[in-house]
């Protein structure tokens, strides 16, 4: 058998000899194992984004204003609503002649940190409430703009042809209405409505509240429209698609399992530069009194009521005005970072 | 003009002539589906003064009959009466109000674009060295701040505190303030975007082979980069112009400026449904005709981009 298996009958045979291989040991076996855990691209990119200073400095920052929004109301000593005519427009730790008395008997009364309004309501609350108003609109917005563009995009992107084309016809044309316009006229028409109809958490929200909402929903998804479709377009053509195609996955598994995954980048993106944008809208209109109804405090409503008493009380501006800065540069910035570690081709 | 560049053309117009229509039919269809009346917020009338009124105004008709009365009354200029300003028409009162405002977004666009341009080039030129990281920090906060924030606090500052400026904006003067408060967010997107669009351009071959050639860097900078650069900012203008024009609202209303911008908050104020369809329709237009605009000018300057 041996001297079979050495000499082969022809030399070019490319049978192989199994005399020539031995069984790996388990020092051998242990080299071939990987050492480092395989890195896949959102890692990579989360690992980039961690690098970035700016950018994790602005997302603490976003943490820690969502967390003051979020959890001081709840045990706050004062609420938004509580007016108290003795102590009306007090700059910040300044105490009314009221509380003056009740600190010297003795009783300890918590400091008004921003002041008080005009109304005696004590500032920061207010403050902290309508940031909480801009972080809900931007979060909810982004949630819309994420849900219908995906959808859109990618049914666009996938079926192509004809359906692409009327799709897109429609995305072009919503594109280029003005809509800050539309907002404005959905929320003067809205405002009407809510009086009729009576609905109290429409009317809670207030007619700018959900004109805002309903314009993002209408207007707003189509730049991530546009952008998953485009991805979806590249991504259809890959190999990996027309092999889960061959083996017979329906068009909503192959969309949901490869295509979605594969515009992560782009969706993570497109909606963190949609929430500055949205916060923008929602402060212009309650600055213009189109957006919370009253006393439901926001940024917006608060700067604009600022400037009845604006040469003697400038912080009641200062302090929102403020708020709404931090918050729109911490999610630029934040935005900005995501993209360069989500799409290193943009870098420059 | 070739063949090519007409047919986008037409088409172009075709989309705006389309999107502008459609601004009028939301417009008019929106503001018909409010359950109030125009009249009814008025006191002290009777049923047959508002059938009276209703009938004046044509609003006793079936709803698309409206519309096409409204569409073919907008054709010829007249947006309606004014229910608010009893006694005039939309029309006049869109073109008292447009004369401040067109000053106002004239003068802020331009001066956004000039200095954003020249801003954003001086950034690239100087990459990475303070005047660079200076000209970033500004603008990425400038960009951060809403037009009604920069608007008060320039108020505050420059006229409630220094007194260098009037807060009116009928005194002498007093549109300086206005103009450079709608200016600044502009400006600083300008400069951004000239920055980054600078920076490409200046690392194509062409700028090497003219920098090999022996061409002096002035001439290289002006007369091989700097066209080249401006296409990005060409089409800005249309989305501009749209945060000029609402931006003019609160910015007049800080001011108050008898603009545009102001008639039309004060016009949701008073309920003048006719007022707030006509300068909507009106606002509209104008952005729409810049977008269009914007895009021509974009191919025109650039005959490299693809048509298709």
């Amino acid at each position: 058998m041996s001297e079979t298996k050495k000499s082969f009958k022809n030399p070019i045979s490319l049978q192989i000899d199994p005399a020539l291989f031995e069984k790996a040991g388990d020092e051998e076996k242990a080299q071939q194992v990987t050492m480092r855990e395989s890195v896949s691209f959102t890692k990579d990119a989360l690992r980039r984004l961690r690098k970035n200073n700016i950018a994790m400095i602005s997302l603490f920052v976003i943490v820690v204003i969502a967390l003051i929004a979020f959890i001081v109301p709840n045990f706050y000593p004062y609420t938004y609503t509580k007016q108290d005519v003795t102590a009306q427009n007090l700059a910040p730790f300044q105490y009314s002649v009221k509380e003056q008395a009740q600190m010297e008997k003795g009783k300890s009364v918590f400091p008004h940190i921003m002041g008080t309004d005009a109304l005696g309501r004590d500032y920061a609350i207010r403050v902290i409430y309508g940031t909480r108003i801009s972080l809900l609109v931007g979060i909810f917005s982004a949630l819309i703009v994420i849900v219908i563009g995906i959808v859109y995009g990618s049914i666009s992107g996938y079926f192509g042809g004809k359906v692409d084309m009327i799709m897109m016809r429609l995305v072009d044309i919503i594109y280029s209405l003005p809509d800050v316009l539309i907002v404005i006229l959905l929320s003067v028409a809205i405002k009407d409505w809510v009086a009729a109809s009576g609905s109290s958490l429409v009317a809670r929200l207030g007619a700018g509240m959900v004109s805002i909402f309903i314009v993002f929903g209408l207007l707003y998804w189509v730049s991530m429209a546009r952008q998953v479709r485009g991805q979806i377009l590249s991504i259809k053509e890959q190999e990996y698609v027309l092999a889960s195609k061959a083996i017979g996955a329906s068009p909503a598994r192959i969309i949901r399992k490869h295509m979605i995954p594969n515009c992560v980048s782009v969706i993570i993106i497109i909606a963190a530069m949609q929430i500055p944008s949205a916060i923008f809208t929602e402060s212009f209109l309650s600055f213009l009194g189109l957006g919370v109804s009253v006393p439901m405090p926001s940024l917006g409503s608060l700067a604009s009521d600022a400037r009845t008493g604006l040469r003697s009380y400038p912080y009641q501006l200062l302090f929102p005005a403020l708020a709404i800065f931090l918050i729109v540069l911490a999610f630029n910035l934040l935005g900005n970072g995501l993209r360069d570690a989500f799409d290193p081709k943009l870098r420059n | 003009m070739n063949a090519k560049f007409l047919s986008y053309l037409i088409k172009r117009l075709f989309m705006a002539l389309l999107t502008i229509f459609l601004v009028v039919a939301i417009t008019f269809f929106v503001m018909h589906a409010i359950p109030a009346s125009p009249f009814s917020s008025e006191k002290a009338k009777s049923d047959t003064v508002i059938a009276a009124l209703e009938a004046k105004y044509g609003f006793d008709k079936p709803v698309p009959i409206q519309f096409l009365n409204y569409l073919k009354n907008i054709l010829h200029g007249d947006f309606g009466l004014s229910t608010g300003w009893v006694g005039n028409t939309v029309m006049e009162l869109i073109i008292g109000g447009f004369k401040y405002s067109a000053r106002i977004g004239f003068t802020a666009g331009v001066l956004a674009l000039v200095l954003g341009v020249i801003l954003g080039s001086i950034a690239a030129l100087r990459r990475g060295g303070p005047l660079d990281k200076f000209i970033q920090v500004a603008t990425t906060a400038l960009v951060s701040m809403p037009s009604f924030v920069m608007a008060t606090i320039l108020l505050l500052i420059f006229s409630l505190k220094l007194g260098w400026l009037p807060s009116l904006g009928n005194q002498p003067g007093g549109l300086i303030l206005p103009i450079i408060s709608l200016s600044l967010y502009p400006m600083a997107y300008t400069t951004r975007l000239q920055r980054s669009s600078m920076l490409d351009v200046l690392g194509q071959d062409y700028i090497r082979t003219a920098r090999a050639k022996g061409v002096k860097n002035s001439r290289v900078i002006f007369k091989h980069a700097l066209k080249n650069t401006l296409t990005p900012v060409i089409t800005y203008a249309g989305p501009m112009m749209a945060y000029i024009l609402t931006g003019s609202m609160v910015v007049e209303n800080i001011f108050s400026v008898p603009g545009l911008g102001r008639l039309f908050t004060n016009s949701m104020l008073r309920t003048d449904y006719m007022m707030i369809m006509g300068v909507t329709i009106f606002l509209a237009t104008m952005i729409i005709l810049m977008n269009f605009i914007g895009d021509i000018l974009y191919k025109v300057v650039d005959p490299r981009i693809d048509l298709s």
